[in-house]
């Protein structure tokens, strides 16, 4: 676990059983923000790892600068995004791993996973939340 | 206080212009709109102007003149065009000048926009993860809201054979070509449900808009048109945005609802007393769900209208006359400003083969772009 780290701070618990992404919430408001924000008036909150796929696309081009997940277009895979509706707390645009785009649906159950996205110079795996079909 | 006139257009052709810079296009366009008013760059007062990637609009008083005019560079995201103008609007109204130019222009590399975080206020892993992609956005957008209102993607591929059709008839546009329905389904997925067909691409051109006081204007033209309305709005609590790395649960309405509702206010006029319209089709489901957000049909009629051919030319209500982004491409500092001089083209009678039939009096506008902005204009005869 020692050579593996989150790809920023305050984004999910981590190390962790089961890991969960860092919202906040307005005390004031009620509402909530992800990714949480830094202020007088927000507390730090734990989000729901489930929620249900409210739109998806599928990013089929390597994007530009600053993407880091592939380093030329041969290497390039196309990946789906989507937002989920963690129910209510607020709508989290997440990449969406362990499903081919020809299943996606919208409404369909999706949970929390955190897995290494690539390796830092280092030699780090850097950590990353997306959301998968949920197994039951 | 005064009605606000457009005197004189100008326009440098869409596309892609080897060896002429952007600012070169829009001193281009500037010439031509002041020739189209028979007048002079001294006769202008003021002027407002800007691109997003090709430099200041008011180098161009190097070429155009050394008059001493109070030119302010405007800088505004994809509203860039739209800002412009409705200064020049707000300063005639104001009654501070009489006679002033909006330009807008721009040049940008081939492919998609580069999203920078920080200068969006977001974190860097979102870029570096791949989700800060406007094309994504304009994919989910439509596609939640083709499962919400039964829009199918058969009329996803005719709003782009329309925007193609268009533009053959229009010299000034970048694609020119029509592509058949079939083509632009079959070809090659962007971001679903949107084929590469169906997307606008970042492009060049400018174009430029003489305003005066009304009172003023048969002075220089036996045909002026009439600004009667522009309005400007930012992102409402609840809109869906390009760029969010999160979104409310309770939707609200977007940008585009509020600067509608202003300019048709502003105006004194309702949806059915215009004729025609230029709608911000960065890709074809924008076109759609715009038809819907600034007023002129119902979430979800747009299916109809589309298979029945309404939005065509010769249609009930003609939609993107010249081509719009989809045809035209998206010089982000000048193409609001293009789908005024379209307007104005149509109101004049002189669009040659893609005129609009019927004699059309009034003519409606609407520009979207990041972040979350829309601004809108009604020209009337």
């Amino acid at each position: 676990m020692s050579n593996q780290k989150p790809i920023a701070d305050n984004l999910f618990t981590w190390p962790s059983d089961q890991p969960k992404l860092l919202g906040s919430k307005d005390t004031e408001t009620g509402r909530y923000f992800f990714p949480a924000k830094k202020s007088n008036t927000h507390e730090l909150v734990e989000l729901s790892t489930k929620g249900k796929l409210w739109t998806w696309t599928v990013q089929r081009f390597m994007p530009k600068t600053p993407y880091i997940g592939a380093d030329n277009p041969e290497d390039f895979k196309p990946y789906a995004v989507g937002y989920i509706e963690l129910p209510g707390e607020i709508m989290v645009e997440s990449r969406l791993e362990g499903v081919n785009p020809e299943d996606l649906e919208i409404g369909m159950e999706m949970e929390l996973s955190i897995d290494p996205f690539v390796k830092n110079e280092d030699g780090e795996e850097l950590m990353m939340f997306s959301f998968r079909p949920c197994k039951n | 206080m005064s009605d606000v006139a457009i005197i004189g257009i100008g326009i440098h052709p869409f596309g892609r212009t080897e060896g002429m810079t952007g600012l070169q296009q829009g001193i281009h366009a500037a010439r031509e709109a002041l020739s189209d008013a028979e007048m002079e760059w001294s006769d202008i007062q003021f002027a407002f102007g800007g691109s997003a990637a090709a430099g200041s609009a008011d180098a161009m008083v190097n070429d155009l003149g050394l008059t001493g005019i109070p030119f302010m560079n405007v800088s505004n995201g994809c509203a860039t065009g739209g800002s412009s103008l409705l200064s020049a609007y707000t300063t005639i109204k104001s009654g501070q000048f009489d006679i002033g130019m909006a330009v807008g222009f721009d040049k940008h590399p081939r492919g998609a926009f580069n999203a920078d975080p920080e200068a969006s206020g977001l974190p860097r892993w979102y870029g570096e993860t791949g989700l800060m992609l406007t094309t994504q956005f304009f994919g989910m957008k439509i596609q939640r809201y083709m499962n919400d209102y039964g829009i199918t993607s058969d009329s996803l591929a005719l709003v782009a054979e329309k925007a193609f059709n268009n533009a053959s008839l229009n010299p000034n546009a970048w694609r020119r070509d029509p592509v058949s329905k079939d083509t632009i389904l079959n070809a090659m997925m962007v971001s679903d449900p949107l084929t590469k067909y169906m997307f606008c691409s970042p492009a060049e051109g400018a174009v430029a808009l003489i305003l005066c006081k009304a009172e003023l204007a048969h002075k220089y033209t036996s045909k002026p048109l009439f600004l009667k309305g522009a309005a400007f709005r930012s992102r409402p609590l609840g809109s869906f945005e390009v760029f969010s790395p999160s979104l409310e649960i309770e939707r609200g309405p977007s940008p585009t609802v509020g600067a509608s509702e202003a300019t048709f206010e502003m105006a004194g006029m309702t949806r059915e007393d215009i004729d025609l319209a230029q709608l911000q089709d960065t890709e074809s489901g924008a076109e759609i769900m715009h038809m819907a957000e600034n007023g002129f049909c119902k979430d979800g009629e747009q299916e109809k209208l589309l298979q029945d051919g309404d939005t065509k030319l010769n249609g009930s209500f003609p939609v993107n006359t010249d081509g719009g982004c989809i045809a035209n491409g998206e010089p982000v500092g000048a193409s609001g400003l293009r789908q005024v001089y379209e307007n104005c083209v149509q109101l004049r009678g002189a669009a040659g083969k893609r005129q609009v039939e019927g004699n059309p009096k009034t003519a409606y506008t609407h520009v979207y772009g990041a972040p979350g902005i829309s601004a809108c204009t009604i020209v009337t005869t």
